[in-house]
């Protein structure tokens, strides 16, 4: 059992419990805007419930999961116990007040902004100020994972750094960066408006430093997946990792190239010109290479499983596989719904195929299917792997997990397919209501109903995820043995520098941005005429 | 298998995974330079200029005071739009518009952010304030759509949906004669 369990149990409740009150509003969401209810009498609870169901899944959830997955990686890939876990603490429980304090004025109706903030429109202070305490109880974990990381390589010093390690630290650092965004628009735009200190804003500007976040959270929140990939699959379905060098320049790939390309959610903008619009474009095509080498390295991966299972043929092999393992059968989900939520992205980040599905239903419907279902679906197989070492008992029920899974993979598909499609129609997004009477949308209904159904298949999914983890508390006691990584097919013996430390990728990562980021952010900075007058909502 | 067997077979999967590698920077090159020569050719492309406009004076001066929105024949026969959004409408609300011709959209907002997509087109863009947003398109059909406001703003963003109608050219050329701004508001 972990030394840390207690921390790392600590992470994965709090994120859980708030992924589960964030799913019954999305579902209701879902429901309450398609034609099987009414008009929904007031509007602004829509909203509301929009705010908390992204400031959670996107803020609180997955961070949380990164942090506590990584605190388990520090522990059983480095093989000694994390250094700094009052700090940890210190960490989650900002965190805990940061969420507490953001959700309590969204909940009043004080700061319907959305998770995107959307200045000049502005809310309660409280709100932003607890946003910014997630984020600095997560930048405690960042320095903790690289604390680590450097006191393991002092006493380990030319030996290679554990994959997981590796990727995880790798996930920190783009995490520490990536959220700086966010934090300059909150601190230094949004926050002195909101407390009445300034009460004009550039939206403009507003909008390049969210993006700065917006697209490379989206990396963050893959990476707990992608190392699951890696460092668990091939382990779990008895076979061995293809590669330890390809998968460490997947991560350190997702590092440089995460970052500077979030300039493509501001295509259709009129505050950036073309050059880096195009610029971003390009590095947006560049990031899908991380993800191809990955899909390679882990199908090569889960081939060698099934040749040493007695796999044969060129697609006999597929037969042979575990399938009866819930981590084949997730693995094989999330595959899938990259696959098909890869292909959306590419449309996405066009140049020119972006005009004709931007701010539609089928931008929802993409980010959906990756996070929700590629994303997501990983998550529950790394709770389901770590389980028995946090809490010393069995995780015995294969076929409830075999169930879960499937109901998360089909609700997933049911939801986002007809989401892909009514955007495709031209659906806006984020309305509380649409007339469906109304015979240019009329068309759009069915498709509606069916993805409100697919919310319900979703949460039934979840509950049974809840149920399975509850029992893994209460089962009997069991020693699960020592944590394992997936072993490379040819361990490295040594590992150049280059893929053995960060300090080169991190220099990358942060130059791209000065050359992406600056000239946009600097233009409109030195400027002092495209301030606007601030909106302020939810005043009686 | 012998410490040989092991190193021949590593490299062939070295081998393997490089192959591999040159196709996916192969198909990340063909799609970047897909979208290079797509946009050469002038296909729909994002707006390319920064302009800045003061959403406070809008409507006491310049392009964008009420009596300029909707639509106007330029010189060229081309035909420009202007419109503004706000809290929860766009000005005008009917957009008119003639059929096979070139079309300029430009637009602002007077307080929030919104967004203006065409719906069954690819005329989609985001209304800023504090900056002006401009698009090209060129309707191939006489038809109506509708218009609705994809940015979230505020409680009231699911009643801003507006319309525009494609018209027969010579038609909206004769309506345009009488009027120096024309619109189908009523």
């Amino acid at each position: 059992m972990l030394n840390s369990r207690r921390l790392v149990l600590a992470h994965f409740w709090m994120a859980f419990g708030g992924f589960g009150l964030a799913l019954l509003l999305g579902a209701w969401q879902m429901f309450i805007r398609s034609p099987l209810a009414g008009w929904i009498g007031n509007p602004e609870w829509y909203y509301r419930s929009v705010t908390a169901h992204g400031t959670i899944m996107g803020y609180v959830f997955p961070t949380l999961i990164a942090m506590g997955f990584g605190y388990a990686i520090t522990e059983t890939s480095l093989k000694a116990p994390i250094a700094g876990v009052r700090w940890a603490w210190a960490g989650i429980a900002l965190i805990l007040i940061g969420s507490i304090m953001a959700m309590i004025p969204v909940s009043a109706g004080l700061a319907s902004v959305l998770y995107t903030f959307y200045p000049p429109m502005i809310g309660n202070p409280f709100y932003y100020i607890g946003v910014v305490l997630v984020v600095v109880g997560s930048w405690i974990w960042v320095a903790l994972m690289s604390i680590n990381l450097i006191r393991w390589k002092r006493a380990n010093s030319g030996k290679p750094v554990p994959l997981a390690m590796y990727a995880n630290v790798a996930g920190s650092y783009l995490w520490g960066w990536t959220a700086v965004g966010a934090a300059l628009e909150l601190i230094l735009q949004i926050i002195p408006v909101a407390v009445g200190l300034r009460s004009t804003i550039d939206a403009g500007l507003a909008r390049i430093f969210f993006s700065w976040t917006l697209h490379a959270i989206v990396y963050f929140w893959l990476i707990p997946t992608y190392i699951a990939y890696y460092t668990i699959v091939p382990r779990a379905i008895g076979g061995k990792l293809y590669s330890d060098s390809m998968a460490r320049i997947s991560f350190v790939l997702f590092l440089v190239v995460a970052m500077p390309i979030g300039i493509h959610h501001t295509f259709a903008d009129p505050m950036v010109g073309a050059g880096f619009k195009f610029v971003h474009s390009v590095f947006t095509a560049i990031v899908a290479l991380p993800t191809l080498l990955t899909v390679f390295t882990i199908c090569a991966s889960v081939e060698i499983a099934s040749r040493l299972r007695g796999g044969r043929g060129p697609f006999g092999w597929l037969v042979a596989l575990p399938w009866n393992n819930p981590t084949m059968l997730a693995v094989t989900f999330s595959f899938i719904m990259l696959g098909f939520g890869g292909a959306g992205g590419l449309i996405n980040m066009s140049y020119q195929l972006d005009a004709s599905i931007h701010n539609t239903q089928w931008i929802t419907g993409h980010f959906h299917l990756i996070f929700g279902g590629a994303i997501v679906i990983m998550y529950f197989v790394i709770a389901y792997d770590l389980w028995p070492h946090l809490t010393g008992r069995n995780l015995a029920n294969l076929s409830l997990m075999r169930l879960q899974l499937w109901l998360w993979f089909i609700g997933m598909i049911v939801t986002t397919f007809p989401w892909h499609y009514v955007g495709i129609l031209g659906m806006p997004r984020r309305m509380a209501y649409y007339d469906y009477t109304h015979p240019a949308i009329a068309d759009q209904a069915l498709p509606v109903i069916l993805s409100a159904t697919g919310g319900l298949i979703l949460v039934v999914s979840a509950a049974l995820f809840f149920v399975i983890l509850i029992r893994g508390h209460l089962s009997e006691k069991a020693d699960p043995g020592e944590y394992r990584f997936s072993v490379a097919v040819h361990p490295p013996q040594r590992v150049p520098v280059a893929l053995n430390s960060h300090g080169l990728w991190v220099g990358l990562m942060i130059a791209l941005t000065a050359t992406n980021y600056g000239f946009p952010i600097l233009q409109l900075a030195v400027r002092s005429d495209t301030s606007v007058p601030a909106v302020y909502v939810g005043v009686k | 298998m012998t410490s040989e067997d092991h190193a021949a077979s590593a490299v062939v999967a070295q081998k393997i995974e490089r192959r591999w590698a040159a196709i996916s920077i192969l198909i990340v090159v063909f799609l970047t330079a897909m979208a290079a020569v797509a946009g050469i050719h002038q296909a729909t492309m994002p707006q390319a200029r920064v302009e800045i406009i003061d959403p406070e004076k809008i409507h006491l001066s310049g392009e964008f005071v009420e009596t300029n929105l909707g639509s106007a024949i330029e010189p060229d026969g081309s035909v420009t739009v202007r419109a503004v959004g706000q809290q929860y409408s766009f000005t005008p609300q009917c957009i008119l518009v003639p059929v096979d011709t070139k079309v300029t959209f430009r637009a602002t907002s007077a307080d929030v952010v919104h967004g203006l997509l065409i719906q069954q087109t690819n005329v989609n863009t985001m209304l800023v304030p504090g900056y002006v947003s401009e698009q090209v398109a060129r309707f191939s059909r006489v038809g109506d759509h509708l218009m609705p406001c994809q940015e979230f703003c505020s409680v009231g963003h699911e009643g801003m949906w507006a319309m525009v109608k494609v018209i027969d050219r010579n038609e909206f050329m004769s309506l345009a004669a009488s009027k120096r701004r024309v619109s189908c508001v009523e």
